[in-house]
C-alpha cells in the first residue's frame, strides 16, 4: 500500500491545461525523481500537492486518508501541510530572519513550541545539513548553497513524512551544487521519503528508487532510474534523456576546461 | 543687523518654539499615527482584495491625493459646520491630516507590502504558517524596511504641512510667528525664524532617518 497516491489530478491556468490527469504512487522511504521538458507541470504538481495551488481535480490519498485535492478545507490542508515539507528552486528563505530563526520558525508559530525546544530542534537541524556554524547569518549573508542548505533545514525540522523538492540545485552556480546533493543523499540515507524534481542524473543513479517522466501534464513513463534512463520505452522520454545527457556532457567539459 | 532685530529674534524665539512644542510635534505625530494604521488598513483590503472595502479604499486615496491639502482643511473646518459639524480647530486639523497622510501612505504600504517576494509567503504556508501569521512576522516587517524611506519623506513633509493649520485658527508655530510679525512689522525677520525652526525639525527628522534606515538594514548587510 502506498504512503502517497495522487490520482487523476488536473490544474489549467487560463485556457492552458497544465496538469492532464496526473497519477503518482509514492511509498514510505521512495525518493521519486521527476523530470521533464521546462513547462510540462513538475513544479505545479508538487505546489498543488502543498496547495500552494488549487488543483481543480484530482484526489490525494496520504497515509490511508484521501482527499479531495480542488474542495480540501483549511483544516484539511493545515493536516497535510505537517506531513509535508517543501524546499523551493529560488530557496525562498525568510530575509528578516537568521539562519536558526528561519527554521525555528514554523515550529514556535505554527507549532506553538517553547522556544528552547525549538532552538534545539532547529540547531540539530542546521547541524544535519552543515551549517552549524552560520546560525546566526541572515540570508543576505549565505551563499546560494547555503541559503538551499537552510531551506532544506527548514523543511527536516518539521519532521515531515515527505520532503517535495523544486528543483534545488537549478538555480545555484555548479560548483555549489554538489554540496546540496549532498545533504540530499544524506537525507535519503536516512530513510526520508523524498519526491525531486531535478535534471541531476547523477544523483537520480544513485538515489532515486523510482523515476517519472513527465511532458505536457501527464506521466508519460515511469520506472527505475536505470529503466527510464537506460532503457526507455516511449520515445518522448528516449529523446529528452539523450537530450539532458548531451547537456551534461557539454557542461561537464566546461568546467574541466 | 542692528541689535532691536537680534533681542526680537531671540525674544520671540520662545514665542514660536513652544506652540511649536505643544501643537505641531504633537499634532505631527498623532496625525502620522493614525494615518499609519489607516494606511495599513486601505493596503491590506486592497492586497486581498476584500469586497466593498477595497473599492472604498481607492476612492478615498482618489480624493484625498487628488484635491490640495489646504482645501481639505477648510472643507473640514469653515465646511461642516453647515451640516451642523461643528469642530474646533485642532479635532478638525487632526482629522483632515490624518486622512491626507494616510492616503499617501496607504500607497507606500501598499507598494512595499508587494515587493517582498511571494516566496516567503508560501515557504510559510509550507511550514503550517497562517496567513496573518506570515503577514505580521514575516512580510510586514520586511515591507517597513522597504517602506521606510519614502515613510520617512511623508512624515517630514506633513511635519511642514501642519503649518497650513494656521489658516484654521490652530495656533500653531507659524500662526504664533504671523501674530508676532503683525505687532511688531518684522515679516521678514519673523517668517525667516520660523521657517528656520521647520528646518531644524526636518533636518532631525532626516537624521532620524538615517539611523532608522541603517538600523533596519541589519539583514540586509553582508560581512565583509
Ligand atoms: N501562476 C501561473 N499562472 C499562469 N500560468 C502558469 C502559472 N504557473 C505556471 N504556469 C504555466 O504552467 C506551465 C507549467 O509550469 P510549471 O512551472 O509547472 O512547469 P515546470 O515543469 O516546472 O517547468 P520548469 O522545468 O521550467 O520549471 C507553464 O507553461 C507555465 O507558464
Ligand atoms: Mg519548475
Amino acid at each position: 500500500m502506498s504512503m502517497i497516491e495522487l490520482t487523476n489530478v488536473c490544474k489549467s491556468f487560463g485556457d492552458g491545461e497544465i496538469l492532464r490527469g496526473v497519477d503518482l504512487q509514492v511509498d514510505k522511504g521512495d525518493i521519486v525523481v521527476i523530470l521533464g521538458p521546462s513547462g510540462s507541470g513538475k513544479t505545479t504538481l508538487l505546489r498543488c500537492m502543498d496547495f500552494l495551488e488549487r488543483a481543480e481535480q484530482g484526489t490525494m490519498m496520504f497515509d490511508d486518508e484521501t482527499t479531495d485535492l480542488a474542495t480540501a478545507s483549511k483544516q484539511t490542508i493545515a493536516a497535510l501541510r505537517k506531513k509535508i515539507g517543501f524546499v523551493f528552486q529560488s530557496y525562498n528563505l525568510f530575509a528578516n530572519k537568521t539562519a536558526l530563526g528561519n527554521v525555528m520558525e514554523g515550529l514556535t508559530v505554527a507549532r506553538k513550541m517553547h522556544k528552547k525546544e525549538a532552538e534545539q530542534i532547529a540547531r540539530a537541524a542546521l547541524e544535519r545539513v552543515g551549517l552549524s556554524d552560520r546560525c546566526d547569518y541572515y540570508p543576505s549573508q549565505l551563499s546560494g548553497g547555503q541559503q538551499q542548505r537552510v531551506g532544506i533545514a527548514r523543511a527536516i525540522a518539521m519532521n515531515p513524512e515527505v520532503i517535495l523538492f523544486d528543483e534545488p540545485t537549478s538555480a545555484l552556480d555548479p560548483e555549489l551544487v554538489s554540496e546540496v546533493l549532498a545533504v540530499m543523499k544524506n537525507l535519503a540515507e536516512d530513510g526520508v521519503t523524498m519526491i525531486v524534481v531535478t535534471h541531476e542524473m547523477g544523483f537520480a543513479r544513485q538515489v532515486a528508487t523510482k523515476a517519472i517522466f513527465m511532458d505536457q501534464g501527464v506521466v508519460v513513463e515511469q520506472g527505475t532510474p536505470t529503466e527510464l534512463f537506460d532503457h526507455p520505452k516511449e520515445e518522448r522520454t528516449r529523446q529528452f534523456i539523450r537530450k539532458i545527457l548531451k547537456e551534461e556532457l557539454s557542461e561537464n567539459r566546461q568546467a574541466e576546461e | 543687523m542692528d541689535g532691536k532685530i537680534v533681542s526680537l529674534l531671540i525674544d520671540s524665539f520662545w514665542k514660536i518654539l513652544l506652540p511649536g512644542l505643544k501643537i505641531t510635534i504633537p499634532l505631527t505625530v498623532i496625525t502620522f499615527a493614525i494615518g499609519m494604521i489607516l494606511a495599513l488598513f486601505c493596503a491590506m483590503v486592497q492586497i486581498t482584495n476584500v469586497k466593498v472595502l477595497s473599492p472604498l479604499s481607492k476612492f478615498y486615496i482618489w480624493i484625498f491625493r487628488g484635491t490640495p491639502l489646504l482645501i481639505q482643511l477648510f472643507i473640514i473646518f469653515y465646511g461642516l459646520p453647515k451640516l451642523g459639524i461643528l469642530l474646533d480647530a485642532f479635532p478638525a486639523a487632526v482629522i483632515t491630516f490624518s486622512l491626507n497622510i494616510g492616503a499617501y501612505n496607504a500607497e507606500v504600504m501598499r507598494a512595499a507590502i508587494l515587493a517582498v517576494p511571494v516566496g516567503q509567503m508560501e515557504a510559510g504556508y509550507s511550514v503550517g504558517m497562517n496567513y496573518f501569521q506570515i503577514m505580521g512576522r514575516i512580510v510586514l516587517p520586511q515591507a517597513f524596511r522597504i517602506a521606510f524611506p519614502s515613510l520617512s519623506n511623508n512624515l517630514i513633509s506633513l511635519n511642514k504641512d501642519t503649518s497650513l493649520a494656521a489658516s484654521i485658527t490652530l495656533g500653531e508655530m507659524f500662526l504664533a510667528a504671523q501674530r508676532i510679525a503683525a505687532r511688531t512689522f518684522e515679516p521678514l525677520a519673523l517668517y525667516c525664524e520660523v521657517a528656520f525652526i521647520y528646518l531644524i525639525m526636518s533636518t532631525i527628522l532626516a537624521k532620524l532617518q538615517t539611523w532608522g534606515e541603517k538600523k533596519l538594514s541589519v539583514h540586509e548587510r553582508r560581512e565583509n
